[in-house]
């Protein structure tokens, strides 16, 4: 018999073996117990810190309660989803003020840092929420059906491919290239500075994956060869072959009636 | 070069002047009146000075001009075999990037550019040979008169007149009057041709579109009918009636019944008829421009413009879609909607006046 042995009747023997049962199913729990899921709803936290972000950043030109100012309007109602699309395209903060506010490549906060805005501006007022991933990658989408939709409603504006085209004074509508997504969906949804509001009663969330699709086919389609001027049409394409063309040809006809030397 | 007059005086005596109508005159003679004839006969300027060629007088250069007409010809035979060795050479979904176009398709440029190089060898090399080597002396094709002899012109008139005759035409009116009838009749149905192809009349297509009292509101492509709930602020639907399903010329329906349902905030509408004719702030415009016809459809949401793509007319519609900029002269027609009993958007009237550009009986 060994010491251990000797003194398993002692009393503290118990209170020891409860001790070591504790840190055994403590140990096993924190090890096994599945992870506790992500909630997307915001939560109050999250908002604080947004307010925060809001307010250092942005409330110089829609207020400090985001009540809008001359320079910049009410953010009540916008909803997440345009600050997630403002904010992640780049276009605010705006670097200064004009009628149109450019997608920029630097953004210029990380992605927790937007959810937080984007919580605190969804606190203000309800407005419509960042959109689920099964609609915004575009998967499964009908191509054909994107791009009638397309042409119906986004092509007088962004033109025929999404090559984008100018508004009056200044404004105007920009290419669809290689943009996510979840920012074609909130662009859509919330209708930021002059586009038109196009909610999901208007083009439901799965013609709205089919038009995601059509840009993103566009995207992926190849160059045939040859400069495409943009792809803007007869307009950019005619000034071509009007001045280089034409300019060729009565070059090559001024060489043609010309004496030799 | 001339000599001109040795004092002042009378008019500058040219000595080429002889022929002419009226001499040359000196600009501090002020208005002197010639006598405004042509001379008779012009002097025959002749051809200009030949100017011989390079090549024509130096070997030296003749033999560099026949060099550079050889690489021509050689650039196009190096083309020629580019595109035959590219065309089964080169896999057709190859992208390479090219300067100044980048990711291109390399088989079709390729292909393209050997071929051009190919066909303009051989263009420019001939037409370089041609000015260099060939010969240049001006000719002079002397261009006779056409006019046929009198004899000949007298014996076809005679020809003419005995065939009348041989036909009997002269002594049997009857024939010649059923001719003439004959023939003139048959150049109708020519003329019909032109005129009746012309279409059919519009009668009243031109004033009239699908829109009925009662037609509900649906969606462009996809032809769901519109909740008055489903339209939110800062919306635009581009809408059709519901009955174009019916229609037997969907385009041309289409064409004039393509609406834009809007809604704005009721207080920013500032015309009151804009209010009554809409549904809570919810607006139905014309589509079709009053300029020329193309689609408005761009609707500047912050600044409440609907501008027109084609020749930019912009109409503002806070004030009844007046036209605030740009070459249209009149407002879009409003659509007249209301609700029905489902809560669907329905078309209260007919456009009350003709949609789109003017046109003569628009009165």
């Amino acid at each position: 018999m060994n010491a251990l042995a000797a003194r398993r009747r002692h009393p503290a023997a118990i209170a020891l073996l409860i001790l070591v049962g504790l840190l055994v199913t403590g140990a096993a729990y924190a090890a096994l117990a599945p992870k506790p899921a992500q909630a997307s709803t915001t939560s109050a936290a999250q908002a604080e810190e947004g307010k925060k972000l809001f307010q250092a950043n942005c409330s110089s030109c829609h207020g400090l309660n985001a009540e809008g100012t001359p320079d910049g309007p009410s953010l009540a109602g916008v909803g997440a989803a345009a600050v997630d699309f403002q904010v992640g395209t780049g276009r605010m903060p705006m670097a200064a003020p004009g009628v149109q506010a450019p997608r920029t490549e630097r953004i210029k906060f990380s992605d927790e840092e937007i959810a937080a805005m984007a919580a605190y501006v969804a606190s203000l007022a309800p407005g419509p929420a960042v959109p689920d991933e099964e609609y915004t990658s575009g998967e499964g989408g009908d191509v054909a059906k994107g791009g009638e939709l397309f042409r119906v409603n986004c092509a007088m504006c962004h033109n025929f491919a999404g090559s984008g085209g100018a508004l009056t004074r200044g404004k105007y509508a920009p290419p669809l290239r290689d943009i996510e997504g979840k920012h074609i969906y909130e662009a859509m949804a919330t209708g930021p500075q002059s586009m038109p509001v196009f909610n999901d009663t208007n083009i439901s969330p799965e013609s709205k994956r089919d038009v995601i699709a059509f840009l993103h086919s566009i995207d992926k389609q190849e160059n045939p060869g040859g400069l495409a001027l943009g792809n803007m049409g007869p307009v950019s394409e005619g000034l071509f072959i009007w001045v280089f063309g034409l300019g060729i040809m009565i070059g090559f006809a001024v060489w043609l009636g010309q004496k030799s030397a | 070069m001339n000599e001109h007059g040795t004092e002042h005086g009378g008019p500058v005596a040219d000595q080429r002047s002889e022929g002419y109508g009226s001499t040359a005159v000196r600009l501090d003679q002020g208005h002197v009146e010639g006598t405004g004839r042509l001379p008779a006969r012009f002097e025959n300027p002749g051809l200009p000075p030949h100017i011989p060629r390079a090549a024509d007088l130096d070997d030296a250069a003749a033999k560099r001009a026949e060099k550079q007409v050889a690489t021509m010809f050689g650039v196009s035979m190096l083309g020629t075999l580019v595109f035959i060795v590219a065309y089964f050479a080169i896999p057709m979904e190859t992208q390479v990037f090219m300067p100044g176009i980048g990711k291109a398709n390399l088989s079709n440029v390729v292909l393209g550019v050997s071929m051009a190089l190919g066909l303009l060898g051989i263009g420019v090399g001939a037409v370089h040979w041609a000015k260099t080597l060939m010969p240049d002396t001006e000719v002079v094709e002397e261009r006779h008169p056409m006019r046929s002899g009198d004899d000949a012109r007298r014996g076809f008139v005679k020809t003419l007149l005995t065939g009348g005759t041989e036909a009997q035409l002269d002594r049997r009116p009857l024939i010649k009057y059923s001719l003439g009838g004959a023939l003139g009749l048959f150049a109708l149905p020519m003329v019909l041709q032109v005129a009746g192809s012309l279409g059919p009349l519009p009668k009243d297509e031109l004033s009239k579109t699908m829109w009925k009292k009662g037609d509900r509101l649906v969606r462009d492509p996809e032809h769901t009918a519109i909740k008055a709930t489903d339209v939110t602020i800062g919306s635009v639907f581009h809408v059709l009636p519901e009955s174009i399903k019916e229609s037997e010329h969907i385009l041309e329906d289409k064409a004039k019944a393509a609406v834009l349902l809007l809604r704005l905030e009721p207080d920013d509408i500032k015309v009151a008829k804009a209010r009554d004719w809409g549904y809570e702030g919810i607006v139905a415009y014309s589509k079709i421009c009053t300029h020329v016809g193309c689609p408005v459809g761009l609707y500047e949401q912050q600044t409440h413009h609907l501008l027109c793509p084609c020749h930019q007319s912009t109409f503002d519609v806070t004030q009844d879609c007046k036209v605030i900029f740009g070459p249209a002269k009149r407002p879009l027609p409003q659509l007249k909607i209301t609700v029905d009993a489902e809560g669907y958007l329905v078309a209260d009237a007919p456009f009350r006046e003709a949609v789109g550009p003017s046109f003569w009986e628009r009165g």
